[in-house]
């Protein structure tokens, strides 16, 4: 700005009191405008907020997060989930540390250790080693499940990420460019849609199966990435039809914003409600699809292990040794309807004000 | 308006037309203008007047699958913005020139905040530094008045009250010191005494900027108050162009007339307010002849076969109309 600001004889005096609220004034002397009182911000337009009645300001999210803390089950959803996400993350280190026992650890003496019950020594008497017992390697049936909850959450997080970032970024390209492009994105969606999905994904691994635990985590992680992009895209492009047309849109283009800027700056971050909802209700999804992958045998491979392919191994000797199937397998349903939970309630929390605009 | 050198924007022939369920749609149909450096001018007109559709096509906002600029120039500095790349328009389009929108409440991103808003255009065409857009961005918060400007900086659009979103509006406007603002009805959604102070807002910036300013509005008062030239559209044309002062005091088109009849005289003792009978023509089907032939009290038969000409009344008063002489002579 120019400082050669013709200056208005008068307004070196003090605001006229009465007419603006705050004790020091809030425009200067030699500042162009509101120089002549009857011009001063008039009273009824400034909000109890603008006085500074207000100290904090609230964005959306804070109202949302309240929201979301009034929700008696969400809270429980969530702090299961950070429970058992902490436990499953620290756990197994921790386990190494108090008793040098691992998830792969198999023990030299195995005929005596195999298949141990919970809270049970070899000999029969209680013991605090194996908390959950082990399986029928003898391996720490705790461990085994922290481990596999490392996995399965891994694996529930990341591909949902992929799913993210692809459904996203196609879903909102689609949606802002619209006319025959978009038209051509959403029927490739259709068809895409109507594969059952199961049989690509296991197609996808067996072409394309592993040799290293790792890599074929890594696989697990884009291939149900790669299936599950579908409804994010279609929820995505919704939310970007109806957002496009706002006038603040208009308004960024009139001040020279690029179109990819305009759909990644401006309107992606308005429909984050809706996609932090799916994607929180996507990862159980992902991790049953991958529990029921592991039962196929196209899942981890062992010595890796994720609950499902626990609770596979622990389905061979159901009758005999029953708490081989039900600690992964409750762990895995409480984790499964805690997300649930907890995706319910932040779609209650979320949708209200993302109706407000 | 005459000036050949020197208008900062020379709009030539403007058309744009838009494909419709109904037919084609010709929201602008042949509109030329001149806007010299320093000066304002109003656009009024009616609701489908074509007044809000000419200022997006200056800036080639106009959505393209309906909408289409047919034909026409816009000189802005001597370049046609018209034949320009889109990449160069967005160079112009918020540096060069500004534009703020009707409604306050609507024109802000809801889930930005403002600081961010205000520095994105800076940092954009200026190239300064996230520090130093911030600073930029503070100082023309406290310019536009608002109070408390550097720890509201950082607040969201619905912490704001509609005139103070009209006041962010225009510090975005400003940010760059564009050299011409549209400001398309800046104060219909706002209280009377906000209008007010918005509209001197705009005017005192404008003379410390020396920016040049189109105004659009359907309120004949806005327009006295704050314009040098008028330009009285209809229909998607221009039906009367003047300099402020001799529009009100001497209209040469019966539609201006019955617009400034139309304003509600308080001194006024009689009962009922005047109104132009009729209502504004449906753009797609438009008759021949004059456009507002159906609602006139002066048209004739010639009116209704015959478009009328574009009839020059002084060096600067234009008027579209068979009679453009006689409505002239007998305005006082």
């Amino acid at each position: 700005m120019n400082d050669d600001r013709p200056t208005i004889p008068g307004d070196q005096d003090q605001p006229e009191p009465g007419l603006t609220p705050d004790p020091a004034p809030s425009y200067r002397a030699g500042d162009v405008i509101h120089t002549a009182p009857e011009f001063a911000i008039a009273d009824a337009d400034v909000l109890a907020a603008e006085r500074g009645d207000v100290i904090a300001g609230t964005s959306l999210w804070r109202d949302a997060w309240r929201r979301l803390l009034k929700n008696k089950l969400a809270v429980f959803g969530m702090i299961v989930v950070l429970i058992i996400t902490v436990a499953s993350v620290a756990g197994p280190s921790v386990i190494k540390r108090i008793n040098g026992l691992t998830p792969d650890y198999i023990p030299t003496e195995v005929a005596a250790l195999r298949s141990l019950p919970p809270l049970t020594a070899p000999d029969g008497s209680f013991s605090w080693l194996h908390p959950m017992g082990t399986d029928n390697q003898g391996r720490d049936l705790l461990a085994r499940v922290l481990q596999g909850g490392q996995i399965s959450l891994l694996v529930g997080v990341i591909a949902t990420l992929v799913s993210l970032l692809i459904g996203v970024s196609y879903g909102a390209v689609a949606g802002y460019l619209g006319g025959r492009i978009d038209n051509l994105m959403m029927r490739f969606v259709d068809v895409l849609y109507s594969l059952p999905y199961i049989i690509v994904v296991i197609v996808l691994l067996a072409l394309f199966r592993s040799q290293t635990g790792r890599g074929q985590v890594i696989l697990l992680f884009i291939a149900l990435g790669s299936v599950s992009w579908l409804t994010m895209a279609r929820i995505v492009r919704g939310q970007v039809l109806s957002l496009k047309n706002e006038e603040f849109v208009l308004a960024a283009r009139a001040t020279g914003v690029s179109t990819p800027r305009i759909i990644f700056r401006h309107i992606v971050p308005n429909t984050l409600g809706p996609v932090i909802v799916y994607a929180t209700l996507t990862i159980p999804t992902i991790m049953l699809t991958e529990a029921f992958l592991s039962f196929l045998g196209f899942g981890v491979q062992p010595p890796l292990a994720s609950w499902g392919s626990l609770a596979t191994d622990g389905i061979q000797n159901l009758g005999i040794f029953p708490w081989q199937l039900v600690f992964p397998g409750v762990t895995m349903a409480l984790t499964l309807f805690s997300l649930n939970f907890l995706g319910d309630g932040l779609r209650d929390a979320l949708d209200p004000q993302m109706r407000k605009v | 308006m005459t000036n050949p050198n020197g208008n900062l924007l020379e709009v030539k022939n403007l058309r744009t037309y838009f494909n419709t369920e109904d037919g084609e749609v010709k929201a602008v149909d042949g509109i030329s203008f001149q806007l010299q450096r320093g000066e304002t001018l109003g656009i009024v007109g009616e609701s489908g007047s074509g007044k809000s559709v000419t200022n997006l096509s200056l800036i080639r906002l106009i959505p393209s699958p309906p909408g289409r600029i047919v034909s026409g120039e816009v000189l802005f500095d001597g370049v046609d913005i018209l034949s320009l790349p889109e990449a160069e328009v967005r160079k112009i389009r918020g540096r060069r020139i500004a534009m703020i929108f009707q409604d306050p409440m609507t024109s802000l991103n809801p889930f930005m905040k403002i600081s961010r808003q205000l520095m994105e255009i800076t940092q954009l065409h200026l190239g300064l530094t996230k520090a130093q857009a911030y600073e930029h961005a503070v100082k023309m918060l406290e310019t536009v008045g608002i109070p408390d400007a550097r720890s509201r900086a950082d607040n969201y659009p619905h912490e704001f009250s509609g005139g103070m979103r009209q006041r962010v509006m225009i510090a975005m406007a400003l940010s760059c010191q564009p050299q011409l603002l549209i400001a398309d009805e800046p104060t219909t959604a706002l209280d009377v005494t906000i209008q007010a102070q918005i509209l001197e807002l705009i005017k005192t910036l404008k003379q410390a900027t020396g920016t040049s300013v189109i105004l659009i509005t359907h309120d004949l008062g806005v327009v006295a108050g704050m314009t040098d030239h008028v330009i009285v559209m209809y229909a998607g044309k221009v039906f009367e162009q003047a300099p402020t002062g001799e529009l009100f005091a001497r209209p040469g088109n019966p539609y201006t007339k019955g617009l400034l009849r139309s304003v509600p005289d308080p001194t006024d003792e009689r009962g009922e307010l005047y109104q132009i009978p009729g209502l504004p023509p449906d753009v797609a089907r438009l008759p021949p002849g004059c456009p507002f032939a159906p609602r006139c009290d002066r048209a004739e038969e010639i009116c209704r076969q015959e478009f009328p000409p574009f009839v020059q009344l002084t060096s600067e008063h234009f008027s579209l109309c068979h009679f453009a002489n006689e409505v002239y002579e007998t305005s006082k």
